[in-house]
């Protein structure tokens, strides 16, 4: 049986000190975080209250006209739960009047515009408000690449990137988000009926377990299929990690001089901090 | 009640020293700041009547260094080596700082202070490189280790990962050192089920109990807390006896100041009770270390391949019940 090492009290405690220490470094004292309804956006407003306190996180809602109503109703709740100040941002107005002039978009097209649509609002808020953007993006998605660049990946501090879904599950029901949004199925409520896993392909249970062999425990690909993997799955789950790794770097930058960021201009983020 | 410094000449030890331990969180690449942070510190120890204060690995600087190392180093003429020296008279302290030569390589160093002036300077020997760590692309390795006489008796620096290697502290401990102070900036990582802790701390607090009690020596273990670019550093540092007992204990992820009165008559009545540093049979290691050294290397590459055997899967081992 393999069992992903989920100590949810550890966790809670680096988590909140996490988010305290690296907004405070920055000299600021607020995030803003884009409430979806979803278990990871629920559990990164959740660790941030606790850490900051509620009066400094606001909570945006971004439905579409196409959202699941749960959505917003579930966002709400969370919201009210933990203090935070929410409000609420249609985004049907721009996303509609863009299609417009592009009519045959597909429902991808659509998806990732409205990630972008309402990645530009958090960050609009965030100046408002003299505050970071909270990340809600979670290791398996961005191993999976199953996010949209630039959209919900944006964010200046995420403390959910170093948690598979199966983990955020565990800490969502550890630190009281609601059982409901907990237990429902995962959806990026970018079009009616999605689903994540229909869309995957599979389940964050199952997938979760090969990345924590593949990717933490560095099992190579013979062990994991004597593990009891698929092989097709195993292939199918590598090949998606190595095709998104753009998804997980800057820009690629033409080097030229001698000194280029980020090859041999190489500084941590917390400079100065 | 510690015993007034001065009064012991070097290699004689005092019967008790207050040690104190600095777990701080210092900003990256901020100098003026962490000197601050430093002095506040040292003014804290001598409030509260320590005698030799420990501050943590590249403390003064940061840890996630990368191209910052050049401008962050200290020659030990600098003004800021001079400030330090002037602070020791206060208070005797190790400093966690990067340390430039004369020849321009730059070290992971641990200073020690003492009335005025640098006493004693450990490089880095073992530069963690691998995984979440590139120490040895930015700085130079250290190429000795010795122990050195404080005025409070024999003691030994060692920075972090030299730590790791078991060899460091078993020269630190042959060489007379009756305590080995251990800078370090250790990340947390692996967050396991059952354990108020990460794994790296559960490891750390292993062996500093391990070796204290092995080699029958305090061990004084100052880690930093913080976090750089979402690496976090887990504190909880510590100062263990030689039966291994924990006479400090600072409390993880966060900053803390722990002081604790360390007898050495604990060293004599451990080594009294368990001889094994005098039952060390120094020439023998020696000469199995010269012979392990001259072992001829095979003959080729080629010859490695065919005489390797095929390991058996560690999956085999564990399988996936």
């Amino acid at each position: 049986m393999i069992q992903i090492p989920t100590n949810t009290t550890l966790l809670r405690e680096i988590l909140a000190a996490f988010i305290r220490n690296e907004v405070e470094k920055t000299g600021l004292k607020r995030v803003v975080v884009g409430l979806s309804g979803g278990v990871d956006s629920a559990l990164s407003a959740m660790l941030a209250a606790e850490a900051l306190g509620p009066q400094d996180v606001l909570a945006v809602l971004m439905p579409y006209k196409s959202s699941n109503p749960d959505s917003q109703r579930h966002a709400e709740m969370v919201a009210r739960k933990s203090g935070i100040e929410s409000m609420l941002v249609e985004i049907t107005p721009q996303i509609d009047a863009y299609f417009e002039k592009f009519p045959d978009a597909d429902a991808r097209r659509r998806g990732n515009k409205m990630a972008r649509e309402r990645m530009t609002i958090l960050y609009d808020h965030s100046m408002r408000w003299d505050a970071l953007v909270l990340g809600t993006s979670n290791k398996t998605e961005l191993l999976l690449g199953y996010g949209t660049l630039h959209g919900d990946m944006a964010s200046a501090i995420n403390p959910l990137g170093d948690l598979y879904k199966t983990q955020v599950w565990a800490l969502a029901a550890a630190i009281g988000v609601p059982s409901e949004i907990v237990e429902k199925e995962p959806s990026a409520d970018l079009w009616t009926g999605q689903t994540d896993e229909g869309e995957l392909g599979f389940t964050y249970r199952e997938v979760d377990k090969l990345l924590y062999l593949m990717v933490d425990q560095r099992y190579t690909r013979s062990e994991l299929i004597a593990a009891g993997f698929p092989e097709r799955f195993v292939d199918d789950v590598s090949k998606r990690i190595m095709n998104s790794q753009f998804k997980r770097r800057l820009p690629v930058i033409a080097k030229v001089s001698q000194r280029t960021i980020d090859r041999d201009f190489r500084y941590s983020r917390d400079w100065g901090k | 009640m510690g015993i007034s410094c001065g009064r012991f000449a070097y290699g004689v030890n005092p019967v008790s020293i207050r040690f104190a331990i600095a777990q701080i969180s210092p900003k990256l690449g901020d100098l003026p700041a962490n000197m601050a942070i430093y002095e506040e510190k040292i003014r804290q120890g001598v409030e509260q009547k320590a005698e030799l204060l420990l501050f943590p690995e590249l403390s003064l600087t940061g840890y996630l260094l990368r191209d910052i190392v050049p401008t962050a180093a200290l020659r030990l003429n600098s003004p800021e080596i001079e400030k330090l020296k002037r602070l020791s008279r206060e208070l005797p302290f190790v400093a966690g700082l990067v340390e430039e030569s004369a020849d321009h390589r730059f070290f992971n160093a641990a200073v020690y202070f003492e009335d005025g002036d640098v006493r004693h300077v450990h490089r880095k020997v073992y530069l963690p490189t691998y995984g979440m760590f590139d120490e040895q692309r930015y700085f130079a390795r250290g190429d000795r280790l010795r122990a050195f006489d404080s005025k409070f008796g024999r003691l030994a620096l060692l920075i972090c990962e030299d730590l790791w290697h078991p060899s460091t502290i078993y020269l630190a401990a042959l060489d007379g050192a009756l305590a080995v102070l251990c800078p370090s900036a250790s990340p947390l990582r692996g967050v396991i089920d059952n354990q108020a802790q990460d794994d790296n701390a559960r490891y750390w607090e292993m062996i500093n109990q391990a070796y204290a009690e092995t080699f029958s020596l305090f061990m004084v273990y100052g880690n930093r807390c913080g976090f750089e670019d979402g690496v976090g550093f887990w504190g909880g540092s510590e100062i263990v006896d030689p039966f291994g007992q924990r006479l400090a204990k600072a409390k993880y992820y966060d900053q803390d100041f722990v002081i604790a009165e360390v007898g050495f008559e604990t060293v004599r009545r451990k080594r009294t009770m368990s001889p094994l540093l005098r039952d060390e049979d120094i020439d023998l290691t020696i000469n199995e270390l010269l012979r392990i050294r001259e072992r001829p290397a095979p003959q080729s590459s080629l010859q490695e391949v065919k005489d390797a055997k095929v390991p058996k899967s560690r999956v085999a081992k564990r399988g996936r019940g």
